[in-house]
C-alpha cells in the first residue's frame, strides 16, 4: 500500500510541478509526464506486490468521510490498464500537445485525472468516492475544452458536464439512501445498508447514474461531443478508461447487494446488445474518426455490459461456472478495450496531428506517409473486430463461451444465451465492417484531397503505439497469462471457480499463432516463388476506363450506405442533382445525427423548459429581492429546526 | 491419425468442388465444359507466373491473400472436415472458427480497398454488409446444435449421441445452406462467373490480384466451401452417435460432393436476387435458425 500512496503522491507533486514551470513548458512537460511515467511503474508495483489485505485509513476534517482507500482484485483489474495506458497517453501527449503556454496547465489536469482515477478504484468511503469522481469530472472536462476557442469544443464540454453531473445526482441519492439506511458511509456498511432497501432502486439507481458515465445508450450522448472535441492522448485516456469507472461503480454497488435476480442480468444484457449495436451502427455512419471511435466505446460498453448480464443471469440461475465465464470475459474485455481503444485514438490522434484533417472522406492512402502508425491501427482494428489472433477475440470468445454455456443449460438462461449470442454475433459483423472502413478509407488507396502531411511521426508519439499493439498481439496469442489477470476478480464475483480458465484458452492463443506462423510460411513461400520471375507495377485495373483519378475511390460514406440505409438509423442527406447538358454544379451530403439527442433529450429539454419557464419570474435581476429570498429561506429553516 | 488423413484429404480435394459445380452448369446449359480438374489447372499456371501489383497498393494487398489462406487453414483444424474428427478440438471452437472466417474476410476487404479502385471498393462494401448480416444466422444455428449436443465444439457435436433431428434439422439445414451460399458467394447471393458487372461481391474483389497471390485466394475460397460444406453435411447425413458410430470418409465425400452437385442445380435453375433483396434472405436463414431453435 506503501507503493501505491507514493504514487499517487508522485501524481499529485509532478501535477504542481508542472503547473509550476508552466512559463517552461519543456520543463513542465518533463515533470508532467515523468512523474506520470513513474507513477505507473510504481502503481504497477503495487499491484503486483500487493500484501493479503492492503488498505490506507486516515481521519479526515469532512463531516462523515475518511480517506480510507484499499486494493483489492477489482480495484487492481481496472488499475492496471489505468496506469498502463495513461503512462503512455503522457509520452504522447508530450508531442501531440506540443510544448506551449498550455502545456503546464494541460499536464496538471492530466496527472489529477489520472490520480483521482486511481482514487477513484480504490475509495471505499462513500464521501471519499464522490470527490474523486467529481475531481475526475472536472478535470476531464476542463481537458477537454483545451481548445476553448472553437465554439463547437465548448458545446462539447457543456454537455459533457452536464451528463456527467445528472449521473452524479443518481449516485448521491444511491449514497444518501444507504446512508440513511446504516448511518454511516464506508463501503463497509453498505451491504447492510442495501440489504434493507429494495434491490430494485439499488440496481436502477446504480445503473442509471454510473450508466451515464460509462456511455450505455441512451445515456452516451456526451460521448461522441467530447471524444473528438479533446485532444487525443485525452480522449484515449476518457474512452480506454475513464468511462471504466462507470462500469467500475455498477460492479462494487451490486457486489454491496443480496445476490441479484435473474431480471438484473437481463436489464444488463439488453443493455448491452442496444448499446453494442447502436454503437456500432453511429459509429458506421460517423465521417470523423474521433467520432466514429467515440460511438465504438458506446459498442464496446455494451459488450461488457453482455458479459456482465450472462454472468448475473448465470448465477441467478444458479451456475456459477456460466457466471465465472461472463464475468471473466467482461473484466478482461475492461483490459483490452483500454489497450486497442487507447491505440486507436493516439492512431487517429497521429493523423489529425500530420494532416489536420478528421473527415475521412478527404484522407486516404496515409500508409505511405506514416507507416508505423498504419500498421499500429491495423493491429487495433483487427483487434477491435474480435479477430484472432488478437486480444479482442479472447474476451469475446469467453463471453460467447458463457452464453453457449447457458443455452445447453436451457431454461431462462437459455434465452438470456441466445439474445448474448444474437447481439455479440451481430455486433461482430458490423465491427468488422466498421473498422475495414474506418482502417481502408484512411490508410489504404490514394490521398481523396491534397494533403499537407507535416511533423511525420515523432518518436513518442509512435512508441506508445507500437507499445501497446505489441500488447495487444502478445495478449491474443498467450491468453493463459490475461486469463490469471481476471481470475481473482471473477471469483469474487461469482463465488466459486471454473476449472481452470488459463489451460482452456491455450488451444485459442496457440491456434493464434498457428495463423501467424502459416502466413510468414506463406509470405515466404510467395517470395521464393517470385525470386526471379518478373513482378510489375501497374496503375489499378480501371475496367478499362482509362482516366482512373483519386477522387473515384469509395469514400467511407459510400462504403457504409448500404448497411446505414438498411438499418435506416435516420441519416439526413442532401443532394443537388446535375442539370443540363453541361452541368456545372452538384452535391451530396449525408450526416446521420444521434438518435437519442434528436428523438429523446432534444424534446425532454425542450418541454422542461417550457414547464420552467414561469418560473422566471422569480429570477429578475433585482439583488434585494434575491436578498430577500435568502433571509426567508432562512427563517424557513429557522422555523423548520424549531418545530 | 484419421484427422491427419481427414485434414490432407481436404487441402487435395477441396479444388475438386468448384469444378464438380461448374460441371453441373454445363451439364443444365447443354454443354460439355470444362474437366473438373480445372482449378488445379488454373493453380498450376498461377503459380508458375509472375506478378503485377498495382502501383496504389501497399503492404496489406500483399498480406490479404497470405493471411486470408492462413486463416482457413487454420479454421480446416478445428472443423472435422471428413469422416472423423478434427485435428484440434476444445469448449469453443466453433467461436474460434467462426471469427477465422471473419479474419479471412477482413484481409480481403482491406486488400480490396488498398488498390484504391472503386469497384473494388463496392465489392468491399458489399462484402461486409452481407457477412454482418450472415453472421447471426450462422450462430444461432450453432446455438441449435450446440443445445441439442450439450456440446459447443464440433468434434462433440457431430459425434453426438443425441443429434439434431426432424423439423428442427430441416430447419436449421436449410439455414445452414443459406449462409453457405452467401458465404461462398455462389448464387442468389453473387454471380461467380461475371467479373464486370456492378452486382459482383467476391470476384471483383479480387479483380487486381495475379499470379501466385490469385492462386492463393482461388485456392482458399475452395476451401471455404470445403470448410463450410462440411458442416451442413456433418449435420445432414447419419455419421452415427458417440465412438461405436459408422465414421465413413466414403459417406463424407459423397455427401460434399452432393452439396455440390445440389450448389450447381441451384445456380442453373436461379437467377441472382436482386441485391436489396439479399438482405431479406440473410434475415430469413436467422428466422429459421431461431425457429429451430423454439421448436428443439
Amino acid at each position: 500500500m506503501a507503493l501505491f500512496a507514493t504514487a499517487l503522491l508522485a501524481l499529485t507533486i509532478s501535477a504542481a510541478l508542472s503547473l509550476v514551470f508552466s512559463k517552461k513548458p519543456a520543463w513542465s512537460a518533463f515533470a508532467g509526464a515523468g512523474g506520470n511515467v513513474l507513477a505507473a511503474a510504481l502503481g504497477l508495483a503495487a499491484l503486483a506486490f500487493a500484501g493479503a489485505k492492503p488498505h490506507l485509513n486516515l481521519p479526515w476534517a469532512v463531516p462523515g468521510g475518511q480517506l480510507h482507500i484499499a486494493l483489492d482484485p477489482l480495484s487492481a483489474v481496472f488499475l492496471a490498464p489505468m496506469f498502463v495506458l495513461c503512462a503512455c497517453g503522457a509520452l504522447y501527449g508530450v508531442s501531440y500537445g506540443g510544448l506551449n503556454r498550455r502545456t503546464g496547465t494541460g499536464f496538471l489536469l492530466y496527472n489529477l485525472l489520472t490520480a483521482s482515477m486511481a482514487v477513484v478504484f480504490t475509495a471505499r468511503n462513500a464521501m471519499l468516492f464522490l470527490a474523486a469522481w467529481e475531481i475526475m469530472a472536472l478535470c476531464s472536462f476542463l481537458l477537454v475544452v483545451t481548445d476553448y476557442e472553437n465554439p463547437e469544443t465548448r458545446n462539447a464540454g457543456w454537455v459533457y458536464l452536464v451528463a456527467t453531473h445528472i449521473g452524479t445526482a443518481f449516485i448521491i441519492a444511491l449514497f444518501a439512501l444507504a446512508w440513511h439506511k446504516c448511518g454511516s458511509t464506508e463501503f463497509a456498511d453498505f451491504p447492510k445498508a442495501f440489504a434493507a432497501l429494495p434491490f430494485a432502486a439499488v440496481a436502477l439507481l446504480s445503473v442509471t447514474g454510473f450508466g451515464a458515465k460509462a456511455g450505455f445508450f441512451p445515456f452516451h450522448v456526451w460521448l461522441p461531443k467530447a471524444h473528438p472535441a479533446a485532444p487525443s492522448h485525452v480522449s484515449a485516456v476518457m474512452s480506454g478508461i475513464m468511462i471504466k469507472t462507470g462500469i467500475y461503480g455498477i460492479i462494487r454497488m451490486i457486489s454491496f447487494c443480496p445476490p441479484p435476480p435473474f431480471w438484473f442480468g437481463g436489464l444488463l444484457a439488453s443493455i448491452g446488445i442496444i448499446s453494442g449495436v447502436g454503437g456500432v451502427l453511429f459509429a458506421l455512419a460517423q465521417r470523423d474518426i474521433k467520432r466514429s471511435l467515440a460511438y465504438s466505446s458506446v459498442e464496446n460498453i455494451g459488450i461488457i455490459a453482455l458479459g456482465l448480464g450472462m454472468g448475473w443471469m448465470g448465477a441467478a440461475s444458479g451456475r456459477t461456472d456460466i457466471a465465472f465465464i461472463g464475468f471473466a470475459g467482461a473484466l478482461l474485455h475492461v483490459i483490452n478495450h483500454a489497450f486497442f481503444k487507447g491505440l486507436l485514438f493516439f492512431g487517429a490522434g497521429a493523423v489529425y496531428h500530420a494532416t489536420g484533417i478528421r473527415d475521412m472522406d478527404r484522407l486516404g492512402g496515409l500508409r505511405r506517409f506514416m507507416p508505423v502508425t498504419a500498421l499500429t491501427f491495423l493491429a487495433g482494428s483487427a483487434a477491435i473486430a474480435a479477430l484472432p489472433p488478437f486480444n479482442g477475440f479472447i474476451s469475446e470468445f469467453l463471453i460467447y463461451s458463457g452464453a453457449f454455456k447457458a443455452v445447453i443449460a436451457g431454461r431462462g438462461a437459455g434465452f438470456g444465451g441466445l439474445a448474448v449470442i444474437l447481439g455479440l454475433s451481430l455486433t461482430g459483423g458490423l465491427a468488422a465492417a466498421c473498422f475495414t472502413r474506418v482502417f481502408g478509407i484512411i490508410f489504404l488507396g490514394e490521398p481523396r484531397a491534397k494533403l499537407a502531411v507535416e511533423h511525420g511521426e515523432p518518436p513518442l508519439m509512435v512508441g506508445p503505439m507500437v507499445a501497446l499493439s505489441a500488447l495487444c498481439l502478445f495478449m491474443g496469442l498467450a491468453p493463459q497469462f490475461a486469463a490469471r489477470l481476471v481470475t481473482e476478480p471473477a471469483l469474487m464475483l461469482s463465488g466459486a471457480p471454473y476449472a481452470d480458465l488459463p489451460s482452456r484458452l491455450q488451444p485459442v492463443g496457440l491456434l493464434g499463432c498457428a495463423v501467424v506462423l502459416l502466413s510468414l510460411a506463406l509470405w515466404f513461400f510467395r517470395k521464393r516463388l517470385l525470386a526471379g520471375r518478373a513482378v510489375a507495377s501497374a496503375p489499378t485495373w480501371g475496367c478499362g476506363y482509362s482516366a482512373p483519378a483519386a477522387s473515384m475511390q469509395y469514400t467511407a460514406s459510400s462504403f457504409a450506405q448500404p448497411l446505414v440505409d438498411f438499418f435506416g438509423i435516420g441519416t439526413a442527406k442532401k443532394i443537388e442533382e446535375p442539370h443540363g447538358l453541361f452541368p456545372s454544379h452538384a452535391m451530396f451530403r449525408s450526416e446521420t445525427p444521434d438518435i437519442a439527442k434528436s428523438r429523446f433529450y432534444r424534446p425532454l429539454f425542450e418541454n422542461i423548459e417550457q414547464r420552467m419557464s414561469s418560473l422566471r419570474v422569480i429570477q429578475h435581476g433585482n439583488i434585494h429581492a434575491y436578498i430577500l429570498y435568502i433571509a426567508a429561506a432562512l427563517v424557513a429553516l429557522l422555523v423548520w429546526t424549531l418545530k | 491419425m484419421t484427422a491427419i488423413a481427414d485434414f490432407a484429404a481436404a487441402l487435395l480435394l477441396a479444388p475438386l468442388l468448384p469444378g464438380v459445380i461448374n460441371r453441373v452448369k454445363a451439364f443444365f446449359a447443354g454443354r460439355r465444359g470444362q474437366s473438373v480438374f480445372q482449378l488445379y489447372y488454373d493453380l498450376r499456371k498461377l503459380l508458375a507466373k509472375g506478378a503485377v501489383y498495382s502501383s496504389a497498393s501497399g503492404f496489406v494487398f500483399r498480406l490479404g491473400p497470405v493471411a486470408s489462406l492462413a486463416a482457413l487453414l487454420a479454421a480446416l483444424a478445428v472443423m472435422p472436415a471428413g469422416g472423423h474428427g478434427s485435428l484440434a478440438s476444445f469448449d469453443g471452437d466453433i467461436i474460434l472458427f467462426a471469427y477465422l472466417l471473419a479474419l479471412s474476410r477482413f484481409v480481403t476487404v482491406l486488400a480490396a480497398l488498398d488498390t484504391g479502385s472503386s469497384f473494388e471498393g463496392m465489392g468491399a462494401s458489399r462484402e461486409v454488409f452481407f457477412s454482418a448480416l450472415a453472421e447471426p444466422a450462422f450462430f444461432l444455428s450453432l446455438a441449435v446444435l450446440a443445445k441439442k449436443a450439450g456440446a459447443f465444439s464440433f468434434n462433440l457435436i457431430f459425434l453426438s449421441a443425441n443429434p439434431v433431428t426432424g423439423t428442427p434439422l430441416l430447419l436449421v439445414l436449410a439455414a445452414l445452406f443459406i449462409v453457405f451460399l452467401a458465404e461462398n458467394c455462389r448464387i442468389p447471393f453473387d454471380d461467380p462467373n461475371t467479373h464486370l458487372e456492378l452486382t459482383m461481391i467476391h470476384e471483383v474483389m479480387v479483380l487486381d490480384h495475379s499470379g501466385p497471390d490469385f492462386a492463393l485466394i482461388s485456392y482458399g475460397a475452395a476451401l471455404k466451401m470445403w470448410l463450410l460444406g462440411a458442416v451442413v453435411v456433418r449435420l445432414a447425413l447419419p455419421f452415427g452417435g458417440g465412438t461405436g458410430g459408422a465414421q465413413s470418409p466414403a459417406l463424407f465425400l459423397a455427401g460434399i460432393f452432393a452439396l455440390a452437385i445440389a450448389t450447381g442445380i441451384v445456380e442453373s435453375c436461379m437467377a441472382r436476387l436482386r441485391l436489396l433483396k439479399v438482405p431479406a434472405l440473410l434475415l430469413s436463414a436467422s428466422m429459421l435458425a431461431f425457429a429451430a431453435f423454439m421448436v428443439s
